[in-house]
């Protein structure tokens, strides 16, 4: 199992400063190392679903640590909305979402979204700041645009909710 | 058609998009994690690691042509420096250093200081035998592939093994010349 067995003790690693955060690589860099986790996990499994499932724990993992949600764009993400349904949902969406940007879906792979990921940080995110929530990506087709918007759904649980009602 | 003038690494970097560093490398270990937890066995996921590096070198290298507009590498000499200069600046925004060519010229030593794969990163002693950044040594294997050159590339030092620097021994197997499938109309 990852994780167990002795960590070598490398005092210079958490040591390390921490202002490095500002470096960057291309985007086409993070897009190929994108297309192969996405085709690797192609291989793993057999539906979609699981597809998606695999990325987004892979997306977890990512969120978990990094609390700064990719800042790699000047401006934050198109639009931030309350759903009207339900109290607790709350709706992140992008009109090109950088993981989709270059990722062509094949017919049969129907509603596969690589959003899967995007998603994943998300709930990485929100889970280490003590939010839980369920977070899903969905395809919201738009009229008069070639390419459908992604939505990244956030669904917060129900002590959240209690929580906030509390602190009033 | 003017000839056109090589672009510098910088340049070129300052001219395309662009993402933040540590998503890069989160994915990055999100991916390793993976294979460790599919392939168990550190010598299957290095293989594993080389070869989804080759995938990506092979595409790679058409970006790389397009953008930094190099003209045919006179030797070999000149390849190490542009790998080292441009292609490593232009996708991963650090540069390495080129050294220890052997007495034929066919094979050097590029040295990494700094690697963005790796940030935050520490091996486990269960893993000690990883090569946690095989990845690049695939992407510049498939590269050199579809530029006519075979190559063979090891890693001689690791960081994260505990030396100072990243060590990639890139060695000239042979040049395959190109084949046309048809003549070529001049």
């Amino acid at each position: 199992m990852i994780g167990v067995g002795k960590i070598k003790h490398y005092t210079n690693l958490l040591e390390k400063p921490l202002s490095r955060g500002r470096q960057e690589v291309s985007l086409s860099a993070f897009a190929f190392l994108f297309s192969e986790l996405v085709q690797y996990n192609q291989t793993q499994v057999d539906n979609i679903a699981e597809l998606e499932r695999r990325l987004e724990d892979a997306g977890y993992a990512v969120g978990a640590r990094v609390l700064e949600l990719l800042c790699h764009r000047e401006k934050v993400a198109d639009s931030l909305e309350k759903g009207t349904e339900h109290e607790d949902e709350y709706m992140i969406s992008e009109k090109e979402l950088l993981v989709n940007r270059f990722i062509s879906i094949p017919k049969d792979m129907g509603a596969f979204n690589c959003g899967a990921f995007v998603a994943g940080i998300v709930k990485g995110v929100l889970d280490s700041a003590g939010f839980p929530a369920v977070v899903t990506a969905h395809f919201v087709p738009m009229e008069g645009q070639q390419r459908p918007r992604t939505t990244i759904l956030i669904k917060f649980a129900e002590e959240v909710l209690r929580r906030e009602a509390r602190l009033g | 058609m003017a000839p056109l003038v090589p672009k510098s690494g910088d340049a070129i970097f300052a001219s395309i998009d662009r993402v933040n560093a540590e998503l890069f490398t989160l994915t990055y270990g999100a991916m390793v994690r993976q294979l460790l937890t599919d392939l168990e066995e550190v010598d299957v996921v290095n293989k594993q690691l080389d070869q989804m590096g080759y995938n990506i070198g092979v595409r790679l290298i058409d970006e790389f042509l397009a953008k930094s507009n190099v003209s045919r590498c006179v030797d070999f000499k000149e390849t190490a420096d542009v790998i080292a200069k441009v292609g490593l600046k232009m996708f991963l925004g650090v540069t390495a250093s080129v050294s220890n060519w052997d007495p034929e010229g066919s094979s050097f030593s590029l040295v990494l200081d700094d690697n963005p794969l790796v940030d935050f990163v520490e091996l486990p002693d269960t893993f000690q035998g990883l090569h946690y950044c095989n990845i690049l040594s695939g992407v510049i294997r498939g590269a050199l592939e579809m530029v006519s050159m075979k190559t063979e590339i090891t890693w001689i030092r690791d960081m994260l093994h505990g030396d100072d620097a990243y060590e990639l021994r890139v060695k000239l197997l042979k040049q395959i010349p190109e084949e046309y499938p048809y003549k070529d109309d001049e």
